[in-house]
């Protein structure tokens, strides 16, 4: 798996926990995000000292005070842009960003907007719970429409926005959607996460027991999951319930849900691509109840890191210009001497 | 041509000369004032320049609204300012001759381009009568070259466009006056060469052709019956070079990021008048300079924040819009004490106000713009090169406190000129850079009992791992703390930190004397219009001095028993009343405003009146 062995048997799952009292709510989906976080940490063979959470403000972006790597807890809606600075200054560090759908699309949207569309190798995880949690329950930019909060006792009248739409809309190279309660697969997209060399967007749903319970109950649900979950695979066929009997057609410019059998065949369905920017458009818009919510990669294409382009622009001008010479840059263009 | 039969023309020597390009936006007087400026740079005058210029790229041709005007004082003697009144008004159209005729003295010297004088455009100026031929000229010397044709002719064969042709009217112009006050047009040729030869050589023709025009128009033919000349000043011994503000801001940035050992991250979002400073550095990244234009103006301080946690001299550049979007990440950097500069080049406020004119009106944004109690120190430059020293003094102090910083600029500084004694690098002060790289002991937060600043503990640094934030912090570790007490500590121990920094400031400079009857105080680009002013008032026998502040939080030690010792303290300044109101609430002393929110620097009368009128109260 790593180059660095010896990091990888040197560390384990506690050396990535924090000494401080970890305050979410008791039962908060949070808890088990860390958790796989914590525990993927020793796989990846990256020194501790060599890491950074960032985030923002709101429950997830006390993301950082609970694991012993380097953390900072910035400002609401910011940490893209604070990301961006150390990680195009220290490409040498791994740089993971921690944001929820209020600190990341509705207060922070521009700054999420731009780190995905320069593609700054930023590991980024959006909880999305559909709701302000820390200032006790408003409606969110991700909240269904007419969803009833206490700033909106009529129900809300604007229109949700779809986070995985919004990070293919900026031409993201990784985007990913997982759910805080499916531990392997959560762990396993966070892994592809961290391989991928520019921002990778992560979409965690997540569950706020408190002011938003079950919110994503129907896709969650043990005994619906099967039917409610389409789990994306590159290279297979996009294949859903619980005997593997239900999939994702083509009709027209559009897809539908059919079931196997009766003249239709795993051959008459899509075949998920993950660098088919169409087709993750189209996964992205998938939504319970009329079809199942797709999870794993949507989009996985490689382009440079603007990072690296950054620090390659520096270092080529720094090899041109030889040894910095203060006094020749101080003496440039025309001068004159003035004689005592 | 026959330059060799005609006799040469005499030259008079003049002490100083103020003259102004005016013409359309899109006449090219900035740039006819900036090769005025260089061929006099090495002419070895001291100069001083004014760019005044709309904030529209074009505006309507030919109206008010789109004249452009760039003035330049040039001396053989030390001077301070781009001076009050011209002595030549080169004005390129009717709507530039509207604009600034009130402004030359009687006698001045008005050169007009004649052909410009059409129906249409004296319409477009606002004026109801011809000016050339109605008489209001009188009372000046008026010079009317056909500029127009005469720039057409020269260019006649050349095959371009008529359009493009009258682009190089300016120089011209330049061409002109470089003979009248007999510049040499040589650095002038050699940067048409520079810039334009190689990718398009039919425009460095042209501007070459019609410059020599235009020198060679003053010399022989029978309009101007004299040349000027200033000798060069006695200025201290050394090498110089012209330079503006914003450009002396970068140097001084890079200077200081490179005395550190360390690589310097500007985040920055596009903004008039600041935006000079992000090009300059963008080309510099030979010199380990990251430059990131930014989506916005949070997400450049952000950025630079971001990079100096890394361990980068992270800084940004901004006006005063930018600075109030930027005020929460600048309180984080208070909170999280790590090292960030902003530098703001202050132009017309409130709001967008005038993109394009100076005000120094942000000094009470940047002590007081954050919530909460939030000590920021803050710096201003006084003058174009001294933008270099107090640049490079930010970064000392940011790092050195581990602390935002401000950096007050403006617009007049910024895009102002004077000649700049080239300092040697080894001179420079030391920027002294430490990380913490040692485990034993380590608590992010426990401070040097000298500056009271944290360390500076950068992410790779192996068993240093700890984690930052904006919310309140226990004063020792670091962790996250509600405590009250714990809280009004580390509100006094972060102001206690700042007003520390009294220690860096040297003696307050005094030029007066000890004590008198009025002490005129200014910050900032004040400078050069006090300290005339104070000179003409000392050489009639006046008991008045001026010191000028550089560090204006915290105030000099010095400055309470300076104060003191004088009937009056008048405090000019291009705002309200900024620091005025910071002296009297400080000291209790009665120190009184002389406020200008014109857009526009002071002129010297202007400040010379005021100090004589205190002086005939008892
Ligand atoms: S309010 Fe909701 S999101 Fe926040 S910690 Fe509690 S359960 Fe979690």
């Amino acid at each position: 798996m790593s180059e660095n062995a010896e990091a990888t048997t040197a560390l384990n799952r506690k050396d990535f926990v924090s000494d401080q009292d970890v305050r979410w709510c008791p039962g908060c989906g949070d808890y088990s995000i860390l958790a796989q976080v914590q525990r993927l940490m020793p796989e990846l063979g990256i020194p501790r000292e060599n890491i950074v959470f960032i985030s923002g403000i709101g429950c997830s972006s006390r993301f950082p005070y609970y694991m012993n790597t380097y953390g900072f807890h910035s400002i609401h809606g910011r940490a893209p842009a604070i990301a961006t600075g150390l990680k195009a200054s220290r490409p040498d560090l791994t740089v993971w960003v921690v944001t929820g759908d209020g600190d990341g699309l509705s207060i922070g949207g521009n700054h999420l907007l731009h780190a995905l569309r320069r593609n700054v190798d930023l590991k980024i995880l959006l909880f999305n719970n559909r709701i302000y949690g820390l200032t006790k329950g408003q409606y969110s930019p991700t909240s269904e429409r007419g969803k009833v909060t206490k700033s909106t006792p009529l129900g809300s009248i604007d229109y949700p926005l779809h986070p995985i739409t919004v990070a293919l809309g900026a031409e993201a190279t990784f985007v990913a959607r997982s759910i805080d309660v499916e531990a392997k697969h959560l762990t396993s997209v966070l892994r592809r996460a961290s391989e991928h060399k520019g921002t990778a967007f992560v979409e965690i749903l997540q569950n706020c027991n408190i002011f938003n319970d079950g919110a994503f109950a129907n896709i969650t649900d043990k005994d619906q999951k099967a039917d409610a979950q389409l789990v994306l695979e590159h290279g297979k066929p996009l294949l859903f319930g619980k005997n593997h009997d239900k999939g994702i057609r083509m009709a027209g410019h559009k897809l539908e849900v059919v079931e196997l059998g009766n003249g239709v065949s795993e051959a008459d369905l899509l075949v998920h691509d993950e660098q088919d920017p169409a087709l993750a458009f189209l996964l992205s818009t998938l939504m319970p109840p009329t079809f199942p919510a797709p999870v794993g990669v949507f989009r996985a294409v490689d382009r440079p890191p603007y990072d690296a382009a950054m620090g390659e622009q520096v270092e080529r001008a720094k090899a041109k210009l030889g040894t910095p010479d203060l006094d020749a840059l101080f003496n440039q263009g025309d001068t004159w001497d003035v004689a005592p | 041509m026959q330059s060799e039969t005609v006799a040469q023309k005499p030259i008079e020597e003049r002490d100083h000369v103020v003259i102004r390009f005016a013409g359309d936006s899109g006449d090219g007087m900035q740039l006819a004032g900036m090769h005025f400026t260089n061929e006099t740079a090495l002419a070895g005058n001291d100069l001083s320049t004014l760019p005044d210029f709309p904030a529209e790229i074009r505006a309507p041709t030919g109206t008010l609204a789109g004249v452009s005007g760039f003035q330049l004082h040039f001396s053989s003697a030390d001077i301070f300012t781009p001076g009050d009144q011209p002595d030549v008004l080169v004005a390129m159209n009717p709507a530039a001759l509207k604009v600034n005729i009130g402004d030359l003295p009687m006698n001045g010297i008005l050169i007009v381009d004649k052909e410009q004088f059409t129906e249409q455009n004296i319409k477009k100026a606002e004026f109801t009568s011809n000016p050339l031929t109605d008489g209001s000229l009188d009372r000046f010397q008026v010079f009317e070259v056909s500029i127009t044709k005469l720039t057409l002719n020269a260019l006649n064969d050349t095959g371009l466009q008529t359009r493009a042709m009258m682009r190089s009217r300016n120089f011209f112009a330049l061409g002109l006056t470089s003979w009248l006050f007999q510049r040499d047009i040589e650095p002038t040729l050699r940067w048409i060469e520079s810039k334009f030869a190689k990718r398009t050589p039919e425009v460095a023709e042209a501007n070459r052709r019609v410059l020599k025009a235009g020198y060679n128009y003053g010399e022989t033919a029978e309009v101007f019956r004299t040349a000027y000349k200033v000798k060069p000043a006695a200025i201290a011994p050394g090498r110089y070079r012209n330079i503006t503000g914003n450009a002396a801001t970068s140097l001084g940035f890079v200077a200081a990021a490179q005395k550190a050992g360390r690589p310097l991250f500007l985040g920055s979002y596009p903004i008039t008048p600041a935006s000079d400073i992000l090009h300059e550095l963008a080309a510099m990244k030979g010199y380990g300079v990251y430059t990131f234009q930014a989506e916005d103006e949070i997400a450049g301080v952000g950025a630079a924040l971001g990079a100096a946690f890394g361990g980068a001299i992270g800084i940004t550049t901004t006006s005063g819009p930018g600075v109030c979007l930027k005020g929460e990440t600048i309180n984080l950097a208070v909170s999280v004490e790590l090292p960030l500069v902003i530098a703001d080049i202050q132009r017309g406020g409130p709001s967008t106000g005038l993109p394009t004119k100076t005000e120094q009106a942000d000094l009470l944004l940047a002590m007081y713009g954050r919530n909460s109690d939030s000590p920021v120190p803050i710096l201003a430059p006084a003058t174009p090169a001294d933008c270099f020293n107090v640049a490079f003094e930010a970064i000392r102090i940011a790092t050195r406190y581990m602390t935002p910083v401000f950096f007050l600029s403006d617009g007049y500084l910024a895009n102002g000129a004077e000649p700049w004694r080239v300092p040697a690098a080894a001179d420079l002060p030391e920027v002294k850079v430490e990380f913490r790289t040692d485990p034993v002991g380590y608590y992010p937060f426990l401070r040097d009992p000298e500056t009271l600043s944290r360390p500076w503990a950068i992410p790779g640094t192996p068993g240093l791992e700890h984690r930052i934030g904006g919310i309140e912090k226990d004063y020792l570790t670091g962790n996250v703390s509600y405590a009250p007490m714990n809280h009004e500590q580390m509100v006094r121990v972060r102001s206690r930190k700042i007003a520390g920094i009294v220690r860096e400031i040297p003696p307050t400079e005094l030029n007066g004397p000890d004590e008198g009857d009025v002490l005129v105080l200014g910050w900032g680009s004040t400078y050069g219009a006090i300290e005339s002013a104070v000179r003409a008032l000392q050489a009639e026998g006046k008991k008045v001095a001026h010191a000028h502040i550089r560090y204006i939080n915290p105030l000099p030690p010095d400055l309470p028993g300076i104060l003191s010792r004088y009937r009056h303290v008048l405090v000019p300044e291009l705002n309200m009343g900024q620091l005025v109101r910071l002296i009297r609430a400080e000291y209790l002393v009665d120190a009184i405003g002389l406020n200008k929110i014109q857009g526009q620097p002071f002129k010297v009368s202007e400040i010379v009146r005021k100090v004589s009128s205190l002086m005939e109260k008892k």
